[in-house]
């Protein structure tokens, strides 16, 4: 055993915004009908959060619930408890048509923060990230220039932003552009 | 001579001196000025050269609808061609030169053109270069190509970034002068969020030229109050030299925003476009001048009038010092007011109406300027400066009733909105025969998605040209904008502007009105692609009725100016020679960008380290560092083959063959795709999806599987893996994960959408390594964890388990035909297992292979390769691996297809292996020949190459190919004539060309 | 560039986050199908000038099929909805027959 490392291990970039591979986070994806009894305990138990409403994100990186589509949550927790809440909710859910995987190593993670984080993701993502349209406790899937993307605010100034692993080193190049020094847009 | 003035310039800064230079001159100008303006204070008139005949060609615009001052601007990888000087904000050290001209702009080879412009009429190319057809190739296309084109093509990398950005507006204002300002204003007051795009650096548009007063107050001040009060408005965005592109489906808006073109050695990006989605759309985008069409018209010193008002006001340059004023309207008077007041001596007004103007023409008598009404031009003559105006009745043929020696003219021939935003998204327009243009038909607006008008036009872009009628229109615009867009309306008052008495236009379309046919041919309607009015008659006399076909026989119009001054003029003369009404020829279709935008902006962001997404593997960097040949494969990288110090590709290859055939190699193998497919009716949903039968599949064991489309054809295949009971892992090529993924997900939701089954793809969780080889079972041995013997793990199996201290699911099954282990761990520590192999592995001789040994390896045995045997038009059976299809299905996709009488048809071509009868390698996508030839006189053929490699294990060339009844003619030969002239004769063999038993796979 | 709002996340989505998948509501036609009604089901999809249902997926986006009725020459959208049903719900008709009040569901009264 080796220790486990992120795709960019931890590269950070400073422009008019910080960019950081935020390295190792545990990722659950959990199938099933969101709305059953089964599934809503085994969630609880194991994250101690309430399935979210459609687009929205409850916890954070340490515990958190993810809305991915009707009948798909990703769970956030520690990378290092990613297999066994892979089994505890198995064992949760295992009376009920469902699909629990470990796809913390299928993914990248990385924030991006300071005042112009809004701007710098406005440039990558057909989303309106305006302060009255995009706000913390939001959780959203589209895509980053050419890739699929899911992202959250955890504070006013801070993003989330998930991709897959094996173009971590494209996000990250696209993250590095748009928050090249000048390149600020004052339209938040 | 053109000339900076004393006084004045409302933009440039007198204080300070900028240098540049034009065609190698150093020249001096003012921060402010435009390199328009300043090149006109320095008395540079001549500009450029006309496209066709090359004819000297002078600066006539002020804004983006300038025709001639095209430059090529800058150098080295910051070169630029077509680059307007009108729109170009002067910095220090700009450079420029003049295009179209050879050797230098004064003298002019090409410039013989206009001598023959008698032999160059409408549709010349058409007609000069159809014949004889054997020509086309050796002589005009040769002539043509060092003629055509404007400027230069740049030849070095773009030093400069570009970006994108996405916009969300409820009120999205496009034009910052007076009407969109008050539109803004007026939307931002319900609370909308508002944006305003203005083209230029200057809010105001022309009304700040123009004068006039705003509730009693100068039209500037109140400009600069309502900016003021926008800039406070948290829900305003202003943007200057940003200028709306275009108009899209359901409020989508290009916004191109010039960042540093004036500063070039600013940091950040050199261009942003601007992706909007507005709710609702005001255009405001104001009216361009019409040149008139009067023979000479196109000679430097000739200008709009406007223009030359805006380059005395603005800039302080006055364009001549002796002025003649030609005009069909009021404004024109302006004009001649402005550049008298300005100490120009302004020689005379020609008002073609024989009543002459209203208020304004007595203003200008008034300072002593003569006017002479029902007068016109006939003729303008100087060749690369204007000298002398022969004047003539405007109702006549064109007879001089006096010359006068003069420098400048200036031009007025009406006012046409700028409909382009309007109508880029299917805003219908009308034609207002009293002031002689086109506008936006109010009830004919361009349609959103919830099947009502979102755009909105305000002011003179409306065809509310007077200020008054401006203020109340864009008040209007902006409260309803702001309305539509869900937004409550206040009770807020537009500003009243005094009003000008001002006499009606006369449309004039040539000047004289009864001009001759030696007048008419020097009357530029279309000075970029030199179009005359006798052009267009005789396109109209040539059958050429429809205004579309028009424009591309004669080319008006399809300059980079997009017929900005031309179009109107144009239509009006073709539908005077077709005899009808002009709203019965009506416009050409106009088309974003309102202006060339840059290549850069559209690229965005997308250009070297990301100008598309390249998937690495968790070990792509230790590939790098060791020798690695890249090959895409889809979005992917995989290595080809790992170079040792100074071998080639191909001996790398040979070199990776050879020791997995007799020691052991290692593949990465992390791109291939896995989902998970889990569910009670997993099992009944797979049997759907592959040919075979997958829900006998027992857990713990592995299949070979084929995936095809609804239409029968092959798509996909890959090794399927039953975890237990309601779990599998379907194994997908290399980019096919995301396909088939979708795929899947598309029967599951859309069609099967009671199935118990849900899919994960997890192909990133996992990094993949094969171990291959005689040796790899000792190699992992060694590292030690899993019992991975013949009994505990056959061929076809696969276990979880612990090695070396990973976790890991092993499965063995072979891509090589050699004793063979896929192993996947989780992919943060897949680069750890490598490394962990290939150390341990160095006692057994290990080596990585790439994509190219894997090839080779696989066609030895007779494996098919998705997208080599299979091109989209191929079905399992055309492969023979008929034994992968079942026969006790009911159904699966493509099963029906198959069924088809051409599917079945036993003239579909087989495959079979191909053996070169002299030992060499088949060219790839080789065709053999049959007897006799096909109806178009072709050679009949008889099957194709599709994959072809020097085999290292057999030390000869092999192949694989689609043979006409191949598989019953083994042992025949065919011929393949190829492209390299070699014809290269096979014998048909079985695809299997080593170990035919699989005895090696299987120990 | 369409706007179009996917009925299972509600995000009013941008053309560039989604996929089309032509005519929606087809009948699939299997083994013992007659040639003419496999063929019509393969190859004769519908594109008309005006009214059509159509098939979508959010595929940057929560993944999911969705179907949209809209004119395709005016770019209207009556409304979108899941891609489990059989034929559009009574809401969506009732905006179509607002704007053609001569359309019916395949023929249907
Ligand atoms: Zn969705």
């Amino acid at each position: 055993m080796s220790e486990p490392v992120s795709a960019l291990q931890d590269a950070s970039h400073d422009g008019i915004v910080a960019v950081r591979e935020d390295g190792l986070q545990g990722m659950i994806t959990l199938r099933g009908d969101l709305s059953a009894a089964a599934v809503g305990s085994a969630i609880k138990d194991v994250a101690g959060l309430a399935v979210p409403e459609g687009g929205r994100i409850s916890g954070d990186r340490t515990g958190g619930l993810c809305w991915m589509s009707p009948d798909e949550l990703l769970l956030l927790c520690p990378h290092e408890d990613a297999d066994a809440n892979v089994e505890r909710l198995q064992q949760g859910v295992k009376d009920t048509h469902s699909l629990v995987v470990n796809v913390s190593d299928a993914r990248a993670l990385f924030r991006v923060s300071g005042p112009a984080a809004r701007e710098v993701m406005a440039k990558l993502c057909p989303v309106d990230f305006s302060p009255d349209a995009f706000t913390p406790g939001m959780f959203r899937r589209t895509r980053m220039a050419q890739v699929p993307a899911a992202l959250w605010m955890s504070d006013d100034g801070t993003f989330h932003i998930i991709c897959f692993r094996s173009v971590a080193e494209y996000v990250f190049g696209l993250l590095k552009v748009a928050s090249q020094p000048g390149s600020e847009v004052g339209a938040f | 001579m053109s000339k900076r003035l004393s006084t004045g310039g409302r933009l440039i800064d007198r204080s300070r001196r900028i240098g540049f230079s034009f065609n190698g001159k150093p020249l001096a100008g003012h921060p402010g000025d435009t390199l328009a303006s300043a090149l006109l204070a320095n008395d540079q008139m001549m500009v450029g050269r006309s496209f066709k005949y090359h004819r000297p060609r002078g600066i006539v615009a002020s804004g983006v609808e300038e025709p001639n001052a095209l430059v090529n601007m800058g150098e080295g990888k910051r070169f630029e061609p077509n680059q307007r000087a009108t729109t170009t904000e002067l910095f220090d050290g700009l450079t420029a030169r003049s295009q179209n001209h050879w050797p230098s702009l004064d003298f002019d080879i090409g410039g013989i053109n206009k001598h023959l412009s008698r032999l160059l009429p409408a549709g010349f190319y058409y007609k000069m270069f159809m014949y004889p057809r054997a020509f086309w190739k050796s002589v005009y296309e040769p002539f043509i190509r060092q003629s055509a084109g404007l400027g230069q093509a740049p030849t070095e990398r773009d030093a400069d970034s570009y970006e994108h950005f996405y916009a969300f507006a409820d009120v999205l204002v496009i034009g910052g002068g007076v009407a969109g300002l008050l539109a803004a204003r007026h939307a931002a007051d319900t609370g909308a969020r508002v944006l305003v795009l203005e083209q230029t650096a200057h809010w105001g548009g022309r009304s700040p030229v123009d004068g006039g007063t705003v509730d009693g107050s100068p039209v500037a001040q109140f400009i600069d109050e309502t900016v003021s009060a926008l800039e406070q408005m948290p829900n305003v965005t202003l943007r200057r030299r940003c200028m709306g592109a275009g108009v899209y489906d359901h409020g989508y808006v290009l916004g191109y925003e010039r960042l540093t073109d004036h500063l070039p050695y600013a940091q950040g990006p050199r261009h942003r476009l601007w992706r909007i989605r507005a709710k609702q759309i005001v255009t405001a985008t104001g009216a361009i001048e019409r040149p008139l069409s009067f023979a000479g018209n196109d000679i430097p010193g000739v200008m709009l009038a406007s223009a030359m008002r805006d380059y005395a006001v603005d800039y302080a340059v006055s364009p001549g010092e002796r002025v003649v004023v030609a005009t069909n309207n009021d404004d024109g008077y302006r004009t001649a007011i402005c550049l008298r007041n300005a100490g120009v001596n302004v020689l005379r007004v020609l008002d073609a109406r024989s009543a002459g103007g209203g208020a304004l023409m007595d203003d200008a008598r008034a300072l002593g300027i003569r006017v002479d009404p029902g007068r016109g031009i006939a003729k303008v003559g100087g060749g690369k400066r204007v000298q002398s105006v022969q004047i003539c009745a405007q109702d006549g043929v064109g007879g001089a009733l006096e010359a006068l020696k003069c420098d400048a003219v200036a031009m007025s021939g009406g006012w046409s909105p700028v409909v382009h935003l309007w109508s880029h998204c299917g805003g219908k327009l009308l034609w207002d025969e009293a002031q002689a243009h086109f506008r936006p038909d109010p009830e004919h607006p361009p349609l959103g998605a919830d099947g009502n008008g979102f755009v909105r036009a305000a002011g003179a872009s409306n065809g509310a040209l007077a200020l008054c009628d401006t203020l109340a229109d864009a008040t209007e615009a902006g409260k309803a904008a702001a309305k539509a867009a869900g937004f409550r309306r206040r009770n807020t008052r537009a500003p009243v502007g005094e009003a000008v008495s001002e006499r009606p236009l006369e449309a004039v379309w040539l000047m004289p009105q009864q001009a001759d046919v030696g007048l008419r041919s020097k009357s530029w309607l279309d000075f970029q692609n030199d179009v005359k009015v006798s052009d267009v008659q005789l396109a109209a006399r040539e059958g050429f009725e429809s205004v579309e076909h028009t424009k591309r026989y004669t080319t008006l119009g399809m300059a980079t100016d997009q017929g900005k001054l031309s179009n109107i003029n144009g239509l009006a003369v073709l539908s005077d020679a077709l005899g009808q009404p002009i709203p019965a020829t009506g416009t050409t279709t106009f088309r974003p960008p309102y202006t060339p935008i840059s290549m850069g902006a559209i690229a965005g962001e997308a250009r070297d380290e990301v100008f598309q997404p390249i998937r690495r593997t968790p070990i792509h960097d230790w590939h790098d560092a060791h020798g690695a040949d890249w090959e895409p494969v889809g979005q992917w990288r995989r290595p080809y083959a790992f170079r040792r110090g100074s071998e080639s590709a191909h001996d790398a290859v040979i070199r990776e063959v050879r020791n997995t055939r007799e020691a052991v190699g290692l593949l990465d193998a992390s791109t291939l795709g896995k989902l998970i497919v889990k569910g009670p009716d997993a099992g009944r949903f797979l049997d759907m999806l592959y040919t075979n039968m997958m829900s006998t599949l027992k857990p713990g064991r592995c299949r070979y599987g084929l995936m095809c489309n609804e239409n029968g054809f092959l798509m996909d295949d890959g090794v399927v893996a039953r975890i237990d009971e309601d779990t599998f892992l379907c194994h997908t090529t290399t980019g096919g994960a995301e396909h088939i993924h979708a795929h899947m997900e598309e029967w599951l939701q859309t069609e099967w959408w009671d199935w118990q089954v849900y899919v994960a793809n997890v192909t990133e969780q996992h990094a993949q390594i094969g171990v291959v080889g005689p040796m790899a079972r000792k190699l992992l041995d060694k590292i030690g964890g899993m019992d991975l013997s013949a009994e505990a793990l056959p061929f076809m199996a696969w276990a979880d388990g612990r090695i070396g201290g990973f976790d890991a699911r092993v499965y063995r099954i072979s891509f090589s035909g050699e004793l063979s282990y896929e192993i996947a761990v989780p992919a943060s520590q897949g680069l750890a297992f490598w490394k962990l192999l290939i150390s341990a592995g160095a006692e057994f001789g290990i080596m990585p292979y790439g994509t190219e040994a894997l090839h080779v390896m696989r066609a030895e045995k007779g494996f098919i390769m998705i997208g080599d045997e299979t091109d989209g038009t191929v079905i399992p059976q055309d492969l023979g691996l008929d034994w992968a299809i079942s026969g006790k299905k009911e159904d699966y996709i493509g099963k029906r297809a198959q069924a088809r009488s051409h599917m079945a048809d036993p003239d579909r071509w087989k495959l079979v292996g191909l053996e070169t009868t002299d030992g060499s390698v088949l060219p790839d996508g080789a065709y053999a020949v049959g007897e006799g030839v096909n109806a178009n006189g072709q050679k009949v053929t008889q099957g194709r190459v599709t994959s072809t490699y020097y085999s290292p294990t057999l030390d000869r060339g092999i192949a694989m190919g689609l043979v006409l009844h191949g598989p019953d003619r083994m042992g025949e030969e065919i011929t393949f004539p190829c492209t390299d002239g070699k014809t290269y004769s096979a014998r048909i063999v079985d695809p299997v060309f080593y170990d035919k038993d699989g005895e090696k796979q299987n120990v | 560039m369409l706007i179009l709002t996917c009925p299972y996340c509600g995000v009013a989505a941008d053309e560039t986050e989604l996929a089309c998948g032509g005519e929606a509501h087809l009948t699939r036609h299997g083994p013992g199908s007659s040639d003419d009604a496999f063929h019509g089901y393969l190859f004769s999809r519908k594109n008309p000038r005006g009214l059509h249902v159509e098939r979508w997926r959010h595929v940057q986006g929560c993944g999911k099929w969705f179907h949209a009725a809209r004119d395709t020459v005016t770019l209207q959208v009556f409304g979108t909805y899941p891609a489990q049903s059989h034929e559009p719900p009574e809401d969506i008709v009732r905006a179509i027959r607002r704007r053609h009040p001569e359309w019916t569901w395949k023929g249907a009264a």
